[in-house]
């Protein structure tokens, strides 16, 4: 009993103690990308600033989503801010799991967040996760390639173009145009969604009745596998962004519509060896038609409900996601190194319009609403997603058939009836 | 003649064996090499093998951004720590089923074995929840118990296939000799068994370091191991392949470093009771 009674207090003592030594440190789970490590880098300005010492867990995005969704499922408490993206926080909000940033202070300037990326961070009209940085999708072509094939890229091309540019650049070292082909629901479905909606498809319609039979998703889905058949590179069915940014940053493609974030690293000379010779253009639509293929995402900053460490999260959230967050970044790194796509008045600033890509970046995430993703009316919330809890399974599972097509092994018919088939029995499943 | 095809066969038989032994080496090789690679040269087309400006830029940028030893420290602690205590299980459970086998032991020998057949995402969730209760998430003490109870049935079976071919007779002379249980496990078959039990703690120090899954799940800053310090250079929106090569080679480097040494042990551990 003695012995056993001692060891109780020792594990109560150590426990206090360990409590104690962390009771002004935060635990922030972050992504691996760029302004990510970049945030972490400056942070120490924080801690100085406010004597919050900050512990780091940095994870690749696919095992930081599992991780932090089992974590604030099961209520474990492993982590003070956690960084989510614009399909967890309407989802995570409504199901009570996060804390609402109505508390931020005065002059953290709410409004000044740009409306669609504060739309998509939102639940009910209160914000739920500070957008860190945001960014939608673009067309990124060779000046130099279009040039001496005599055509020239309009601002805003409609699909047209882009096949026509496509064809034209195309040889045999270059790839006329690169797209992702690898399954998921943020890799290829992201993408083909975005296309889709440029072509007048949905994914539901109002009674939550899968459409992808549809004669628009047949055309979406027949014009995006002609192109990638036609002009894109080989093996093109297990390309996402970083191989597909390899190729671009190696001259390999003539064209690339991918995220606005890779116009920073293919503009860089370091890396890329086109760097000189980058234009940007909207992203496409079909001709007539008033949606674009614009998708709109961004990496947030999000309190879990339950922190012990509510009030010292908001003051961290307020100081990374803040205007003099940005000049500081600007200050120590430039202007062409600030996390974009999150504040309005980043974008009335001089000194960063100079930037090449910061004009076509704020019009492709003007260009997109996640609360009007389609031409017809749905009942959903995203543009490259759905956000209902069921997407991440139905939109791999979905993105898996359409990755075959690409690898040639079905067609966009067969593709579209089993992608079809399998959305239909798992909204059915759910209960929808 | 028959000289001739027996040298020519044992050519043959060379060239294959370096052959395999290069392929399944080359991943190793390159993640050495591109660690030393600025990030341009990492994703160079046609690649880069040996002639470039090596750099040690890559391990400057991790050792700056990630704190190093503390990962490492953990994944010895973890990697020591369930070895040694599923070690101390596993010798007496092995002992009992080779030398007082009952009716059930070939059973529990295979019920052990099928937990191995269950994928571990199946019990994440529960144990994650018991993990909550005791307050064991993000501690190296939680985290060593659950990777030894993984390992737990491989040690026992390795070590009992060990025992096995150790002759009972030897243990029942001690036993008349007037040794006790104690004395007869850590006296006479601790001995004679130490080639079996250093392979078994050998391999399984290997599997813990390399045990990616529950080390992801289960931690957060303060007990992460080496995996996690790997996990954190990966990205899907950006090219890191230097970096993240600098990163893996800093992790693997310590238990391929015990691996070599210690080849011999590991080898005759594996292939132990195959020749009988």
């Amino acid at each position: 009993m003695e012995i056993g009674k001692s060891f109780a207090t020792a594990t109560a003592l150590a426990l206090v103690t360990a409590s104690g030594a962390f009771a002004e440190s935060l635990t922030i789970a972050t992504v691996n990308n760029g302004d990510m490590i970049r945030m972490q880098g400056l942070s120490s300005e924080f801690t100085e600033a406010t004597g919050i010492e900050l512990e780091w867990v940095i994870l690749e995005e696919n095992i930081l989503r599992q991780r932090v969704t089992q974590d604030i499922a099961t209520s474990g408490g492993q982590f003070d801010i956690m960084t989510i993206g614009m399909y967890e926080a309407p989802i995570w909000a409504e199901r009570g799991w996060l804390v609402s940033l109505d508390g931020l202070p005065e002059d953290y300037d709410v409004d000044d967040i740009l409306p669609a990326m504060r739309a998509g961070l939102s639940f009910e009209d209160s914000l739920y996760a500070a957008p860190f940085y945001g960014e939608s999708s673009m067309v990124m072509y060779r000046t130099d390639l279009m040039e001496a094939a005599g055509l020239e890229m309009p601002e805003e091309p409609t699909w047209d173009d882009i096949a026509a540019a496509a064809a034209a650049m195309d040889s045999d070292e270059v790839n006329g145009i690169c797209m992702r082909g690898r399954a998921g629901w943020g890799e290829n479905m992201a993408f083909i969604t975005t296309v889709a909606n440029s072509f007048g498809a949905r994914w539901f319609d109002e009674d939550w009745n899968a459409q992808l039979d549809s004669p628009e998703w047949l055309e979406a889905v027949t014009f995006y596998n002609d192109l990638i058949q036609n002009y894109g590179p080989p093996g093109a069915a297990n390309n996402g962004f970083n191989e597909n940014l390899t190729l671009f940053q190696q001259g390999r493609c003539g064209m690339w519509l991918d995220a606005t974030v890779a116009a920073s690293f293919v503009t860089n000379p370091d890396d890329s060896v086109v760097a000189d010779s980058v234009g940007f253009a909207l992203a496409p639509n079909k001709d007539g038609m008033d949606k674009r293929a614009n998708w709109l995402w961004a990496w947030a900053l999000a309190i879990p409900a339950g922190t012990q460490q509510e009030d010292a999260a908001m003051e961290f959230i307020n100081w990374a996601t803040s205007k003099e967050y940005l000049e500081l970044v600007a200050e120590r790194e430039g202007w062409a190194n600030v996390p974009p796509g999150s504040r309005t008045s980043l974008y009335e600033n001089p000194e960063y319009a100079e930037v090449p890509f910061a004009d076509m970046t704020l019009r492709s995430i003007e260009a997109a609403d996640p609360n009007n993703p389609t031409v017809d009316p749905v009942p959903y919330v995203g543009i490259q997603f759905v956000a209902i809890p069921e997407w991440s399974g139905i939109g791999t599972a979905a993105g898996q058939e359409f990755s075959d097509m690409v690898a040639g092994r079905q067609t966009p018919e067969e593709a579209l009836e089993r992608a079809q088939a399998l959305v239909t029995d798992e909204m059915e499943a759910a209960g929808y | 003649m028959a000289r001739a095809v027996t040298r020519q066969r044992k050519a043959i038989n060379t060239v294959v064996a370096w052959t395999i032994g290069l392929l399944i080496f080359f991943p190793i090789l390159w993640t050495f090499l591109t660690s030393f690679k600025t990030e341009a040269q990492a994703i160079a087309d046609p690649p880069v093998w040996f002639f470039f400006d090596w750099t040690l830029e890559n391990y400057r940028v991790v050792q700056e951004r990630s704190n190093y030893t503390r990962f490492l420290w953990n994944s010895i602690y973890i990697a020591g720590g369930s070895t040694l205590l599923g070690m101390i299980i596993a010798i007496p459970a092995a002992w009992s089923m080779a030398f007082v086998p009952s009716n059930q032991t070939k059973n529990i020998l295979l019920w052990m074995l099928s937990t191995k057949m269950l994928p571990a995402v199946g019990v994440l969730y529960p144990i994650y929840l018991i993990f909550i209760q005791l307050g064991l998430l993000d501690s190296r003490f939680g985290l060593t118990i659950v990777i030894m109870l993984i390992n737990l049935p491989i040690m026992v079976w390795m070590l009992y296939t060990y025992f096995k071919e150790i002759p009972g007779e030897i243990l029942e002379a001690a036993r008349m000799d007037g040794a006790g249980l104690r004395e007869e496990i850590l006296f006479v078959l601790t001995p004679m068994a130490i080639p079996g039990i250093a392979s078994t703690v050998l391999l399984n120090i290997i599997l813990a370091w390399n045990e990616a899954f529950w080390t992801l799940n289960l931690t957060a800053s303060r007990a992460a191991p080496l995996t996690a310090f790997i996990a954190s250079y990966s990205s899907p929106e950006g090219l890191f392949y230097a970096k993240l090569s600098a990163a893996s080679t800093m992790a693997i480097a310590p238990i391929l470093i015990l691996g070599w040494f210690s080849q011999k042990q590991l080898v005759r551990g594996l292939t132990f009771g195959a020749v009988k």
